[in-house]
């Protein structure tokens, strides 16, 4: 029987946990944007409780959200466990066994980070467990693709091979300045220092704001808010502003990939719908960044805009991966430039 | 008998004598810095604590709001801390026995702006029902940043600094609006200024000083003044840049 035509389950299992991380990564922006990540002070007990018995009495305040990210948490970590094993004895491909053995690792690498966070207080370690999530989630997304139906039929289109390897050259670029654009962000929410600056599209009423001492000290002291944040710096104006020029940046060059898309494949291709999917849900997430310095940070969009980066992210890895794909099936088939007839009947041996 | 009452009064008498000249010696070598902190301007209107339940049962009266700008309403300014910021170099100072206490009542801080000498015991308790994390953020380097966790009824948490710094942070994870300030100082020469905006630095060394008066959203003014003498300050509220 051939095996493309059979459902992978560990593959669907995997997809199925990209959905609950990408639900746990709405929990633990939750965690930052209420500033409840040292809600718990003890790692990995709470408040000297096993993490499982801590009485859902004392789960108030900010220990809600941080307790429920650490019982989420540990249900990802043995969902990662179960699709190792899982892909161990179902699949057939050994690299894909080593990614779901190193999805275990992230997994624990990632707990342990956020442990570490929590027990020596060092915030700049909430942004490497922030940056660690997005590489786990696609991770495990990446995992779902290779599983899928599409991965193991697609077959290449010599037809398309220049506007594929275009197309996946934008997709790298957009895809790698999404990620940087997700690390700036952490950066910036995970110093607790609240909004760096309060207006858009100016900053302070100016197109660059100043950072000098005199000027630092006096929006300090205008700053009237109950989470009394920790006084603002040059360095968080400066890396806020770079996040808002970073926006930019990604939209341009995600502009420039839908554009791409757009004119080397069909309105039915699925990559000319990743990237309308992608070039939207971008448009959306530069809205949710607006909308998080108009309203003043507040914590549940300041989170969805965390989710949204991460779908953001996800789609630029999956398109990339997918065009990956592409280019290298139209390569390994001989170079279809050359190619008298496009072998477009060759089906595609599982490599 | 009788003469060795007499020989006692006679003995009291001259300790009293003793005490008596001993303090006007330090009454003369030592005098209180007193003034006034006044606020010019009007100042932001302070925001209601988003008290979750568990907190807000505990104030039924209604919800206590933020503390950026104590005053009594005329034009005096609580929450100062007023300081000898100079004059003082290559004295050492004792440290007080005696630990200095915050409270955590109501989920709110108690007091909210204090002192306290470096390497003296300050001693944060919680008299509520419920459990909090006091969580000391320092920026100044030395000063050791700490989480810990301090459930209903649990023996007080004690801290100690080494280093000045003007004014550390203490706060709660639970409940994100509980703050507490304290400004540490290598001597006892400091004071909190109270809701009419007074204060006082007792028993400051004859001397001339440079005294600096701290408000969280003020800022900073700094004045020369001798011990005995009287410093008053002003700050006015900033425009929004
Ligand atoms: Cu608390």
């Amino acid at each position: 029987m051939d095996s493309s035509k059979q459902t992978n389950w560990a593959a669907r299992f995997a997809a199925m946990t990209v959905v609950c991380v990408l639900a746990l990564i709405g929990i633990g922006g939750l965690v930052t944007s209420k500033g409840a990540g040292m809600a718990v002070p003890d790692w990995p007990t709470t408040y000297g409780y096993n993490m499982f018995l801590f009485p859902i009495s004392q789960w108030h305040g900010g220990i809600f959200y941080e307790h429920t990210h650490r019982l989420a948490a540990t249900v990802i970590g043995y969902l990662t466990i179960i699709l190792a094993v899982w892909l161990c004895f179902s699949e057939p491909r050994r690299w894909v066994k080593i990614m779901g053995l190193a999805a275990v690792f992230l997994v624990a690498l990632q707990g342990l980070l956020g442990g570490l966070r929590v027990t020596l207080l060092k915030d700049v370690l909430g942004v490497f467990h922030a940056a660690l999530a997005q590489v786990f989630l696609c991770w495990i997304a990446c995992i779902a693709f290779v599983g899928s139906r599409w991965w193991k039929t697609i077959q290449a289109n010599p037809l398309e091979f220049e506007a594929s390897r275009s197309l996946k050259n934008s997709f790298f670029i957009a895809t790698t300045l999404v990620f940087t654009q997700l690390i700036l962000g952490a950066t910036m929410r995970h110093q607790h220092a609240g909004l760096a600056v309060p207006d858009f599209p100016l900053a302070y009423g100016k197109i660059w704001p100043p950072t000098d001492p005199v000027f630092v000290d006096k929006i300090n002291q205008s700053r009237i808010d109950v989470r009394d944040f920790k006084p603002i710096t040059p360095f968080h104006i400066n890396i806020h502003m770079a996040h808002r020029v970073g926006a930019f940046v990604v939209l341009a060059t995600v502009l420039l990939a839908w554009m791409k898309a757009r004119s080397g494949f069909s309105p039915s291709h699925p990559l000319r719908k990743l990237s309308n999917f992608w070039l939207g849900i971008v448009v959306i997430q530069a809205g949710f960044g607006m909308f998080t310095v108009w309203f003043n940070k507040p914590a549940d969009i300041a989170t969805i805009h965390v989710l949204a980066g991460a779908i953001c992210l996800l789609t630029g890895v999956l398109g990339s991966l997918a065009l990956a794909r592409l280019t290298h099936l139209a390569t390994i088939h001989g170079n279809p430039l050359t190619a008298a007839t496009p072998r477009v009947t060759q089906t595609t041996a599982i490599t | 008998m009788v003469l060795s009452k007499k020989l006692d009064m006679k003995l009291n008498r001259s300790a009293l004598i003793v005490a008596a000249l001993f303090a006007a010696v330090q009454a003369v070598s030592a005098a209180d810095i007193v003034g006034k902190i006044t606020l010019k301007g009007v100042p932001p209107v302070e925001k209601e604590l988003p008290l979750d339940a568990n907190c807000g049962k505990l104030h039924p009266a209604g919800k206590p709001k933020t503390r950026f700008f104590v005053s009594d309403g005329n034009g005096g300014l609580a929450d100062t801390f007023v300081y000898i910021k100079d004059g003082l170099t290559g004295k050492t100072f004792e440290v007080p026995a005696e630990a200095k206490v915050i409270d955590q009542k109501g989920c709110e801080y108690a007091p909210y702006v204090s002192g306290l000498q470096t390497k003296q015991k300050l001693s944060v308790k919680n008299s509520d029902d419920l459990l909090h994390n006091v969580h000391a953020t320092p920026i100044v380097a030395g000063n050791k940043e700490s989480n810990q966790a301090q459930l209903p009824k649990s023996k007080d948490l004690v801290y100690s600094y080494d280093n000045q710094e003007i004014l550390m942070r203490f706060k709660c994870d639970v409940h994100p609006w509980m703050f507490a300030y304290v400004g540490v100082v290598d001597h006892p020469y400091y004071s909190v200024s109270a809701k009419d905006g007074t204060f006082k630095i007792s028993n400051v060394p004859a001397g001339e000083y440079t005294i600096e008066a701290f408000h969280r959203k003020g800022g900073k003014l700094t004045q020369k003044v001798a011990a005995g003498a009287t410093a008053n300050f002003t700050f006015e509220v900033k425009e929004t840049p």
